[in-house]
């Protein structure tokens, strides 16, 4: 068994190199022609531009992206600056330097991988998927009998912060920050799921496809191995599977369909304020011209958000959404799951907690505000602030820096839920309801618990949820989303997510249930 | 300001340092030796396991005590003086009190067993037993095999530790069947059973005759009294129970038996000393309690009790209904009432056990006026809430069954077995119960 792990893991490195160093790969030439088409395509007006691409890169034969991407970067910034500089206003590319470089960069690629895409995604992604399963489904017979088998987490390299996890540390980061800020490096990649792109959407793959697909494929494998770990908790089991049909179906088929018959990509459970440009000018415009289907998205943007969010909170607290549904939830409950120990319990995080997760809610409310504002009344500035502007900071700032880069990089440091628990605006909103009018809690079973801790420990949310448990007191946590490790890892049965009534939810008590005498009674009376 | 000592920063002595702190200004110091903060003893063994640091096994975070005005003092105490009602510690110096709370826990037991202090040979009690398993059990190279002796709580919970890290294990248990002291056959059976499939090696009715020794005094093996085999090891685990941790009070003025002598206050013979938790023993036995009880919740409900006491609100300390809680490796138990290994004389039993042969529940109950006594439950979960109102309220064993869904406490969407055990009850004594519906109205008395 151990062999055959050790087989998976060379299989998974070998595909995990081969599609790291395809950034490296790749010959990027820009023919005349191609040039005369981007120029018509994009109604680019720059003779500087054009010049400067004619004389220096048109025809010439460049080995990596890198170069390639600095000499269109580089000709398009210098001719914007010119043209700014004598007011040519209507000669300036606007578009941002590595996006437009990676479109030029996307036709003018050619070499062994545009022209072997197939054979390119089976040592990458085949390795990969095939490596990660033999790595993963020798765990039926190696973690023993069915039942808790977290041993050895925390002496294990990956898991505890060691040298493996920094290191994994360094890959995501990297991952994201190419993702969001260089797509132009990353133009192999999409070339190997052209393929797949095409055949469910018609376009050629862009580096969100990539993303997408990555995604459902990361959580597809990953979720057989919280199949393995908790094949004896049917609550783990249905909850993957559901967050698994989500993202498959939801965020990633039906969007790509939309796009094939011409409509809007639109993910139907992504709710507001975390989808948070359903309320941007450009997205309402496009959803208005849709005709019908675009109506019905705008109309269920606003009922999901409203009415069907706050409803389902109430009836079973955000783990609806956040363990059940959500993306972020689903990667978080997959791909996260080995790093969910990391989470930091301490008050202090707790504070920085609850000040950060609101922060950003009101930022994506105040931020929505403006552009609707602006939107109706057809004004740009809301109180002398460009409307673009706020969302060119909310989109840096929190869609990539923090849901991404941190939120998902950060996974083998600060453990998986570090975007919802602390950033995710979605979370804020039905944290608040879930605090103060839900009908779900974390039971805590009477006298049982002997404080060992491993329900804290296990908290991807940073809950300490033993300083609760040992009062004998119900866990009611804005920020609990439901995934009920805590009371899988519980080896006395003290917890229990569940649904009832309102009444006694909250239930403080200082003297546990055994203890015959009441002594709260005996304070009260005194 | 009144001074309140606390020997022993266990979960009775927190305990009581919490609950004085909560309703008194008074200063409250805690003497330790074993560890600078409290930690969870019980989870001591899912830090060898790698489930946990050993800072996970502590409930507070290290400002708390300071913050909360609870001084902490490292010492070994030597003994005590309660006429000048000072203690004196083994690093020379002393420390005066006005009132003092003796909860100093447990040790594990040793019976005179040649080479039981050799290198090697450990309890699974004290921090320091980790530190100890932790140099000599590492892994399975430098500990090839390892014997444990007593088949308790403890000495489960140490096989499944070495097991975790694949070190062969030997369990030796004196009594024919694992735990069957308190334990009734089935359940018994069934630990049995769970303790061979995971591959330790389990042998029943035998005893320890001698750890035998290598040249350096280290343990090399040992020999099985009753058929003579030597059985080569390189750690052996000392897990025969636990008696109370009181041997610096022994030559005290402060009256002892097994434990520190208490009345139903928690006050021992010498005015202002009280004992708390697994060192303190009832004059008389309360209920159906042993005198000496070691068990978690016990300490806390005494630490609970005693720091009313303490603070001008005198209480007996009154324990409620037994309950109780462990796992088997992948076996978890539940305990509420009493099920005594044998059926006592007025008793009627039914017993409920799932094919797979890891599921089971067994009620005792008044044979002629049908009142339930108890249940144990394993590898389902029930709440302790319903179980404490039904034998407040001496309910029916019918009631009981028929309420059953109300009573389970498995996570969301596990398989119910309730109307199977109703079924097989309703089939062995011709009664016709019809499983009620679960209600949250009766779950969380809401009506």
């Amino acid at each position: 068994m151990k062999k055959i792990q050790n087989i998976g893991l060379s299989l998974f490195l070998i595909g995990l190199a081969i599609f790291t160093s395809l950034i490296f790969l790749g010959k990027y030439e820009i023919t005349t022609d191609l040039l005369e088409n981007i120029v018509t395509n994009k109604g680019i007006k720059s003779d500087l531009f054009i010049s400067d691409i004619k004389n220096n890169v048109v025809g010439k034969e460049f080995t990596n992206p890198f170069s390639f991407s600095s000499k269109i970067t580089s000709a398009l910034e210098t001719a914007n600056a010119t043209h700014k500089q004598n007011n040519e206003w209507d000669k300036v590319i606007w578009d941002k330097p590595h996006s437009f470089s990676y479109e030029i960069a996307k036709s003018a690629g050619s070499g062994i991988i545009k022209e072997h895409k197939g054979a390119f995604w089976w040592l990458t992604f085949g390795l990969g998927i095939l490596g990660a399963l033999l790595f993963i489904i020798p765990n039926v017979i190696t973690l023993g009998p069915p039942g808790i088998k977290n041993n050895g987490i925390w002496f294990n390299k990956a898991t505890n912060r060691g040298w493996i996890g920094w290191f994994v540390f360094v890959f995501l980061v990297g991952f994201y920050l190419l993702l969001y800020f260089r797509p132009d490096y990353i133009v192999n990649w999409t070339y190997i799921v052209d393929p797949i792109s095409e055949s469910i959407s018609g376009n050629t793959a862009s580096q969100w496809f990539v993303y997408g697909f990555l995604y459902c494929i990361v959580m597809t494998v990953m979720a057989v191995r919280m199949y393995i770990k908790y094949r004896h908790n049917k609550y783990q089991v249905l909850r993957t599977t559901s967050v698994l049909f989500f993202q498959i179906v939801f965020a990633f088929l039906i969007p790509e369909i939309l796009v094939r018959f011409e409509k809007p990509w639109y993910d139907f459970k992504n709710a507001f304020p975390l989808d948070y440009d359903f309320f941007y000018s450009w997205n309402l415009d496009q959803l208005i011209t849709s005709g019908g289907l675009g109506l019905f998205i705008l109309i269920w943007g606003i009922i999901l958000t409203l009415v069907i969010v706050p409803i389902m909170v109430y009836f079973f607290g955000k783990r609806w959404y956040c363990s059940w549904v959500c993306g972020c939830g689903g990667l978080a409950e997959t791909l996260g799951d080995p790093y969910r120990q990391l989470s930091d319990k301490s008050v202090k995080a707790w504070k920085l907690e609850r000040w950060l997760v609101h922060t950003v809610l009101m930022f994506a409310l105040v931020m929505t505000g403006f552009t609707l504002y602006a939107y109706f009344s057809g004004v740009q500035d809301v109180l002398g602030l460009k409307t673009q502007t706020i969302q060119d900071i909310y989109g840096l700032l929190i869609g990539s820096i923090f849901a991404g880069v941190i939120g998902t990089g950060f996974y083998p440091i600060f453990g998986n839920r570090v975007w919802c628990r602390f950033g995710c605006p979605l979370a804020a909103y039905m944290g608040i309801i879930q605090r103060f009018k839900s009908r779900f809690r974390i039971t805590t079973n009477g006298g049982q618990c002997i404080s060992c801790g491993n329900c804290s420990t296990y908290c991807e949310q940073g809950i300490d949820v033993r300083a609760y448990a040992q009062k004998g007191e119900n866990i009611i946590r804005a920020s609990c989303v439901g995934c009920g490790i805590c009371s899988a890892v519980c080896p006395r049965g003290v917890l229990k997510l569940e649904n009832g009534p309102e009444k006694g939810r909250i239930n403080p008590t200082d003297i546990l249930l055994g203890n015959n005498v009441d002594l709260m009674d005996l304070v009260n009376q005194k | 300001m009144e001074h309140i000592v606390i020997i022993g920063n266990g979960i009775s002595g927190v305990t009581a340092a919490r609950h004085i702190r909560k309703l008194s200004n008074k200063k409250i110091t805690i003497v330790s030796a074993e560890a600078d903060y409290f930690f969870s003893r019980t989870a001591l063994m899912y830090v060898f396991m790698g489930h946990m640091k050993f800072e996970h096994t502590q409930p507070y975070e290290n400002w708390f005590w300071e913050k909360n005005r609870i001084n902490l003092k490292k010492a070994y105490v030597r003994n005590i003086d309660v006429t000048s009602k000072t203690l004196n510690f083994e690093e020379g110096d002393s420390l005066r009190y006005d009132k003092l709370i003796i909860a100093t826990g447990s040790k594990p037991n040793k019976f005179g067993w040649p080479g039981q202090d050799l290198n090697g040979v450990m309890g699974m009690y004290h921090k320091q037993d980790l530190e100890n398993l932790e140099k000599y059990a590492p892994n399975n190279k430098v500990c090839k095999r390892a014997v444990i002796v007593g088949g308790g709580l403890i000495g489960i919970e140490l096989a499944e530790m070495l097991h975790s890290r694949h070190i062969p294990v030997t369990f030796l248990v004196r009594e024919s069947s694992f735990w069957n002291m308190v334990l009734p056959e089935g359940e018994s059976a069934m630990i049995n059973r769970e303790i061979r499939d995971n591959g330790i090696d389990l042998r029943l009715g035998v005893n320890l005759k001698e750890i035998i020794s290598d040249e350096n005094g280290k343990v090399r093996g040992i020999e099985i009294a009753e058929t003579g085999e030597i059985i080569d090891c390189d750690v052996v685990g000392l897990t025969a129970g636990v008696s109370p941790n009181i041997d610096f009070i022994r030559d005290s003025d402060i009256e002892t038996g097994r434990g520190v002598k208490v009345n139903r206050f928690l006050e021992t013979n010498i005015k202002d000393v009280f004992a708390i938790g697994d060192c303190a023993e009832q004059h008389e036995a309360i209920d159906e309690r042993r005198p000496v009880e070691a068990v978690w919740y016990t300490g806390r409900m005494m630490g609970e009790t005693v720091a009313q006491t303490i603070c001008d609100n005198r209480i007996e300390y009154s324990p409620g209904h037994w309950f109780n809680s462990a796992k088997f490796l992948d076996i978890e138990y539940q305990t509420y009432g009493w099920v005594w290994a044998q059926t006592k004389e007025n008793e009627a039993r039914f017993y409920w056990e799932h094919e797979s042969g890891k599921k089971c529940i067994h009620l005792n109950y008044n044979k002629t006026t049908r009142e339930f006594n108890g249940i144990n439950t394993f590898g389902i979960r029930m709440r302790h809430e319903f179980f404490d109102k039904i034998l407040t309220n001496k309910k029916s064993v019918e009631y009981v069954l028929e309420h059953l869904a109300d009573a389970n406490f498995d996570p969301e969407f596990y398989k119910l077995h309730e109307n199977d055990i109703v079924n097989k009850f309703n089939q062995e004594n011709n009664t016709n119960i019809q499983l009620k519906k679960r209600s949250w109205k009766r779950i969380f008395q809401t009506s």
